[in-house]
């Protein structure tokens, strides 16, 4: 039947595309009290990191709509994928505001209804965000006690506000609540930026715990996920894919999978799908379609990858540099030189990437699990030729992102397909594909060169990062001759990489910290007191003394045969350390973690047990790539396919977690990130404590272990 | 006339065409609507599919609809009644066990196999129990605490 096959071969039109006049949805929200953020500058450097295609807008980045029953509702383009922002977010816009936290409810990463936001990464929600947004709200706040003393008919110093509601100071009876000022009427404010929010003695409801917000949408299975919504007519996608990457497509056969009841075939120039109602269907029909390829893949694979990378043609950038490396060997009672290697690492979300497709008049509409539903938006419209105001996307919860979600590729597949058919197309990648296109953590390779001089102080620190990202490659601790070079080159991976929960630092960190560590133990002193020695900065100082009183630790000097491990660093604006204690079986090289301390700065905490709930996720995600999470392939073939070849952490893994979070009225910090860093450097610095065996790649798998005890003997 | 299968669906009768080689999961997911039951991996390794087949918790993308004939299927759409949550549902709001909650109901409905079996279960035991199901967000501590305050609850 020639009707239910899609085929489109040409080129697409390129339209220009052009900005959407959002203003639209206040349409959609019907009357009441309009208040827009202008957050300028603050977004623009994110974005510019970002390097986002799109300009920045100029007019607004977030706004409050207060309804006439006193409902507020905040509106950002940020998304949940588990890191909390629905829970701290009313937080601090119901304590800003004086309204009741029950009146305020997010609406998040719908590109029709939320203003332009650059993505949900770099635990930037928060400390980017945020303090615009309160000097916005702050203002907004100001706007409606004037309302309401106009209302009241008294002058804007005689009234003040509690709960949402305005009130005379010296008749308090006379009052007027946020509701009834945005009542019938239909106002926009447009606000400059001010920053002058509340001072931290004010805070009400910010620095409290309160649990997940959309908790109990969670445990019921009510709470939406992209592969959770249902269409009339709606079709599963299964797409052709190459058997690895680097292998292009010559010929395919539909035939035999055309003949299957219910099949039709979509087809869009290299985009082959297989559509059926049903997800199972469609995967058998997938199954019988024949094609060939030829193959143009790099001769690498996860045990030459280190050599390659270091042959590979590179740029080199020096990140930081203070005083001389020449001098600091001169300095240098010993030298030390070493080299560390990390493996690619998966995202692996429990939520693979999903998309469900729709067409909305000459609209596509795509409801995706994404981080970025604006840079979504934006390759959409690239990819399909078409303007913006054609393409909405919205991001409902997300099973997880960590950086992996960044990437929408399955975004494009079903807006190409819905396009294509006119009909609902779900896109749900099945694990395989996940751990196929993943943009893994890239493998790398640090190498160091540092000294120390007589008095025990570092003199030398020379640091050569390849491929890991130079995020938290500038070296903590306080060296005189110090330099950092980054190295980085356009095609050294054989498949994607890109952003994973705190990019370049887990590497950087692990690094950086088993260097530190060798350097304490050629000295024969405490690796703590080595670490205190070197440090200025009082922050990191006040975290390492934390944990150490947390972990109720006592010097000695490396290694000490009890197993514990320290590392300290620095991620999105926080300060952590943390300290391990480990086991490890000498005959089969495995380690059992036994307890993870870890202390936190994060400057003001706006939701203490959302952030201790983040830190004690990062504990346990961070055991996975410090001890067996390793992405197998050869060239372009990537052979880590399903959970039965990569080993995520378990309930046996759990170590004993403690947690400190340091109290502090500073700004608030990242908190979905800092936290997982430490963990590659403090598991090998226990290894060492316990063993003696130095451990230079990451993950410390058993036979690793074992070999590195057979050095030592 | 297609062949129909029968089974018991938290609670009520149901009837649908037999398909074959179609799963639990995604019978639970396309013909009933029932979207809490998660995919995550399809081949038995993660758990988010969770659900009880005669008490016992199984994994739904493995169990072939030819053998639910005649079960009885609890899914967590299952587990309120009335809208008021289930215990151990409480205690996972109560312990804040999730993060993006995608693991969640797999979690829960292991758990809640395992008390059906093991009403007073020690702290090992439920690790164990709970060992094939994963969570990538790293809730597992608090997870643990739920399960073990809700095996409390139950009781009374
Ligand atoms: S989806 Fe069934 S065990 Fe993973
Ligand atoms: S809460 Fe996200 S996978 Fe468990």
């Amino acid at each position: 039947m020639k009707d239910d096959k899609y085929y489109r071969d040409e080129e697409p039109e390129n339209n220009p595309t052009f900005e959407v006049d959002r203003r639209d949805f206040v349409k959609l929200l019907g009357g009441g009290l309009f208040i827009y953020f202008q957050l300028g500058e603050f977004l623009t450097g994110v974005a510019a990191d970002a390097e986002q295609q799109r300009s920045v807008p100029s007019d607004y980045n977030a706004f409050i709509h207060i309804a006439d029953d006193g409902k507020v509702t905040c509106m950002i383009g940020k998304i949940e994928m588990g890191q909390g922002i629905i829970t701290s977010f009313p937080q601090m816009v119901a304590d800003e505001l004086d309204t009741p936290l029950e009146s305020v409810k997010m609406v998040m990463g719908d590109t029709e209804l939320c203003p332009y936001d650059a993505g949900t990464w770099g635990s930037l929600s928060t400390r980017s965000l945020g303090p615009v947004m309160l000097a916005a709200i702050a203002e907004a706040r100001l706007v409606l006690l004037e309302m309401g003393a106009q209302h009241l008919g008294v002058g804007k110093n005689e009234v003040a506000v509690e709960n949402g509601v305005i009130f005379v100071k010296n008749k308090k009876s006379k009052k007027v609540s946020y509701g009834q000022l945005a009542k019938g009427k239909k106002i926009e404010k447009f606000l400059e930026v001010k920053p002058k929010a509340k001072d931290f003695s004010e805070y009400k409801i910010r620095g409290k715990s309160f649990n997940h917000a959309d908790g109990v949408a969670k445990v019921t299975g009510q709470a939406m996920y992209s592969g959770d919504f249902r269409m009339p007519g709606m079709l599963y996608a299964k797409i052709l894919r190459p058997p690895s990457h680097g292998a292009t497509l010559v010929s395919a056969d539909t035939s035999e999978a055309e003949k299957l009841d219910g099949i039709s075939i979509a087809r869009d120039k290299d985009l082959i799908a297989v559509l059926h109602a049903d997800f199972e269907k469609a995967e058998a029909a997938l199954s019988k379609v024949k094609a060939e390829y030829k193959f143009d893949e790099m001769k690498v694979d996860d045990k030459t990858v280190f050599k390659h990378q270091l042959e590979f043609p590179s740029e080199n950038r020096v990140v930081k540099s203070s005083g001389d490396i020449a001098t600091g060997k001169s300095n240098s009672e010993f030298i030390i030189e070493s080299e560390y290697h990390n493996s690619y690492v998966a995202h692996a979300p429990m939520e693979p990437h999903t998309a469900l497709g729709f067409m909305e008049g000459d609209k596509v509409v795509v409801r995706a699990s994404t981080q970025t539903p604006f840079g979504t938006q934006d390759g959409i419209s690239r990819e399909l030729g078409i303007g913006l105001d054609k393409v909405r996307v919205i991001a409902p919860f997300l099973g997880g992102g960590f950086g992996g979600k960044t990437a929408f590729r399955q975004a494009i597949e079903a807006a190409r397909l819905t396009k294509l058919t006119g009909k609902p197309i779900m896109v749900q990648w099945n694990r395989q594909e996940e751990f196929f296109y993943d943009n893994f953590r890239p493998a790398a390779v640090i190498k160091i060169t540092s000294g120390t001089d007589k008095a025990g102080k570092i003199a030398l620190w020379d640091y050569h990062e390849y491929f890991a990202g130079a995020r938290g490659s500038d070296t903590i601790y306080d060296v005189p001759d110090a330099k950092t070079t980054s190295y980085s080159a356009r095609d050294v991976h054989p498949f994607g990489t890109g952003a994973w929960r705190a990019p370049g630092n887990n590497t950087n960190t692990y690094a950086r910290e088993s260097q530190i560590d060798r350097m304490a133990a050629k000295l024969g002193v405490d690796p703590l007191d080595f670490r205190l020695k070197n440090l200025k900065d009082e922050r990191m100082i006040g975290v390492l003394n934390a944990v150490a009183e947390l972990f109720g630790y006592t010097p000695a000097k490396g290694p000490s045969g009890r197993g514990y491990g320290i590392a300290c660093g620095f991620d999105a604006g926080a300060y952590v350390a943390h300290i391990a204690e480990v086991k490890v079986d000498k005959i089969t090289g495995k380690i059992q973690v036994i307890r993870v301390a870890c202390a936190q700065d994060m400057g003001f905490c706006i939701n203490p047990q959302g952030s201790i709930i983040q830190l004690e996720g990062c504990i346990m995600m961070g055991l996975g790539y410090a001890l067996t999470e390793e992405v197998k392939f050869t060239g372009g073939d990537i052979h880590t396919n399903n959970f039965g070849n990569y080993q995520l952490p378990v309930f046996s893994w759990m170590p004993k977690i403690q947690t400190k979070i340091l109290d502090k009225n500073e700004a608030p910090q990242g908190g979905g990130e800092p936290g997982i860093i430490c963990m590659g450097g403090v598991i090998a610095n226990a290894v060492f404590d316990a063993v003696g065996a130095r451990l230079y790649q990451l993950p410390m798998t058993p036979e690793r272990v074992l070999e590195a005890i057979a050095k030592v003997k | 006339m297609a062949e129909t299968i029968q089974f018991e669906l938290n609670g009520k009768k149901v009837e649908i065409p037999l398909e074959k080689n179609q799963t639990l999961l995604w019978a639970l997911r396309i013909n009933f609507n029932l979207t809490g039951t998660k995919y995550g991996c399809g081949l038995g390794y993660c758990g988010t599919c969770t659900v009880l087949m005669d008490n016992e918790p199984v994994r739904s993308c493995g169990i072939l609809m030819e053998d639910v004939a005649g079960k009885k299927i609890t899914t967590i759409e299952g587990m309120s009644v009335n809208g008021k949550l289930h215990p151990i549902q409480q205690a996972f709001v109560d312990h804040d066990a999730l993060q993006c909650g995608y693991c969640t109901p797999g979690m829960i409905m292991n758990a809640y196999g395992l008390l059906l079996k093991n009403p007073n279960p020690t702290k090992e035991q439920i690790v164990d129990g709970m060992e094939g199901n994963l969570c990538r967000c790293g809730a597992h501590t608090h997870i643990i605490d739920a399960i073990e305050s809700a095996s409390k609850k139950m009781k009374i």
